[in-house]
C-alpha cells in the first residue's frame, strides 16, 4: 500500500512520518505541496511542523496549497487522511474536521511523552488499537488546544468521533481533553500528538505509535 | 486608492492566552487597572479602483475565507480615513 506524505515549506516531521510508514510495512511516497498530484496513493499523511511559517494562523495558508485541494477532494471520496499536529490544524482550517486549534492554555510549548487513550478503534487509522487502549506517544506543540462550540463537542461525542483523549492532566487546555477527532466517515483523522515519533524502541518513548500506520494498511471490511 | 481595514479578534468565549500574557505584564511595568486585554489582528488592504459595494462584499469574503477563521474569530470591515482631495500628491 502506498501512503503519501506531504512536504510543505516548513514541514518538520515528514521524514519521520515516511519512516513510520516504512516500518509499518507500507510504501511511503513523498508528495509536494505545490503539485496538483497525489500520485495515485492509497492514503495521505499531513505531517507536523510549521507549514508556511505558521503565518496568519497555523495551517491557514497550507489549506490552500495545490496538493491540499487534491487531498480535500479525495478525502470526500473516502481517501484515508491523517493530519498530525500541524496536519490536524490544516484539516480544521480546510473544514474537513470541525473546530480549531489555538494556543496552549499555559502558553508554553510542551514537548513530552504523553499518555493518550484511544476512544475509538473504528477509524481507518486506529483499527489496530482497542477501544480504551492507552498509549505513550510524543506531544510537542505550542498551539494544540482543541476548541469547538458545545454543540459541536456534543455531536463529536455522540457520533463516536473523539478518536483520542489525553490521559492524566490536560497538557494544553484542549476542551474535553480531546487529542484527536475524525470526520463522520472515519477516513479523516486529526491528531495533535505525534505517533510517528514512537515507532522504534531506540528513539522515542516506545513503539505505541506504530498502530496508526499499520491500521491504514488494512483493507476495510466494507471495501471487500 | 481606497484602503480597507479588516480587524480580526478572537471570539469572546475563546481563551486568549496572548492577551492574558500582555495583561499580566502591564502591572509589572507599573500600569494598573487594566481588567482585560485581548489581542487581535489588523489587516490593511489597499484596493485598485473605486470602492463599490461589490468590492466591499468581496473584502468581507476575503475576511471570511482567509483573514479570519470563523470558528474562533470575529471580524469587522471598515474603510480607512482618506486624506481629502484625492488624486493630488500635495
Amino acid at each position: 500500500m502506498r501512503v503519501g506524505v506531504v512536504t510543505f515549506p516548513g514541514s518538520l516531521d515528514d521524514v519521520d512520518a515516511q519512516r513510520a510508514v516504512r516500518l509499518a510495512g507500507g510504501e511511503p511516497v513523498a508528495l509536494w505541496h505545490g503539485d496538483h498530484d497525489l500520485q495515485g496513493v492509497d492514503a495521505v499523511i499531513l505531517p507536523g511542523g510549521f507549514s508556511y511559517g505558521d503565518y496568519l494562523r497555523c495551517g491557514a495558508i497550507a489549506r490552500f496549497a495545490p496538493v491540499v485541494t487534491e487531498v480535500i477532494a479525495a478525502a470526500h471520496e473516502g481517501l484515508p487522511v491523517l493530519g498530525i499536529c500541524n496536519g490536524f490544524q490544516i484539516l480544521c482550517e480546510s473544514h474537513l474536521l470541525p473546530g480549531a486549534l489555538v494556543r496552549n492554555e499555559n502558553r508554553k510549548f510542551g514537548c513530552l511523552d504523553q499518555r493518550v487513550r484511544i476512544e475509538t478503534a473504528d477509524t481507518r487509522w486506529t483499527a489496530d488499537y482497542a477501544d480504551g487502549q492507552e498509549l505513550t506517544i510524543v506531544l510537542k506543540n505550542g498551539e494544540g488546544s482543541y476548541v469547538a462550540d458545545e454543540q459541536t463537542l456534543d455531536m463529536l461525542e455522540a457520533e463516536g468521533r473523539v478518536v483520542a483523549r489525553y490521559a492524566g492532566p490536560n497538557p494544553n487546555g484542549s476542551l474535553r481533553e480531546i487529542a484527536g477527532i475524525s470526520n463522520a466517515a472515519g477516513n479523516v483523522v486529526g491528531l495533535m500528538p505525534h505517533p510517528e515519533h514512537a515507532v522504534e524502541a531506540l528513539c522515542g518513548p516506545g513503539t505505541d505509535g506504530l498502530g496508526f500506520f499499520t491500521s491504514v494498511l488494512r483493507v476495510p471490511a466494507s471495501a471487500g | 486608492m481606497p484602503r480597507v481595514v479588516v480587524d480580526v479578534m478572537p471570539k469572546s468565549e475563546i481563551l486568549d492566552p496572548q492577551g492574558k500574557a500582555v495583561q499580566g505584564a502591564l502591572p509589572r511595568l507599573g500600569f494598573e487597572g487594566v481588567t482585560e486585554v485581548r489581542q487581535g489582528k489588523r489587516f490593511e488592504l489597499e484596493l485598485e479602483g473605486e470602492l463599490t459595494e461589490e468590492r466591499m462584499a468581496e473584502v468581507r469574503q476575503m475576511a471570511e475565507t482567509l483573514l479570519s477563521n470563523p470558528v474562533i474569530e470575529d471580524f469587522s470591515v471598515s474603510v480607512a480615513d482618506e486624506p481629502s482631495g484625492s488624486g493630488s500628491q500635495g
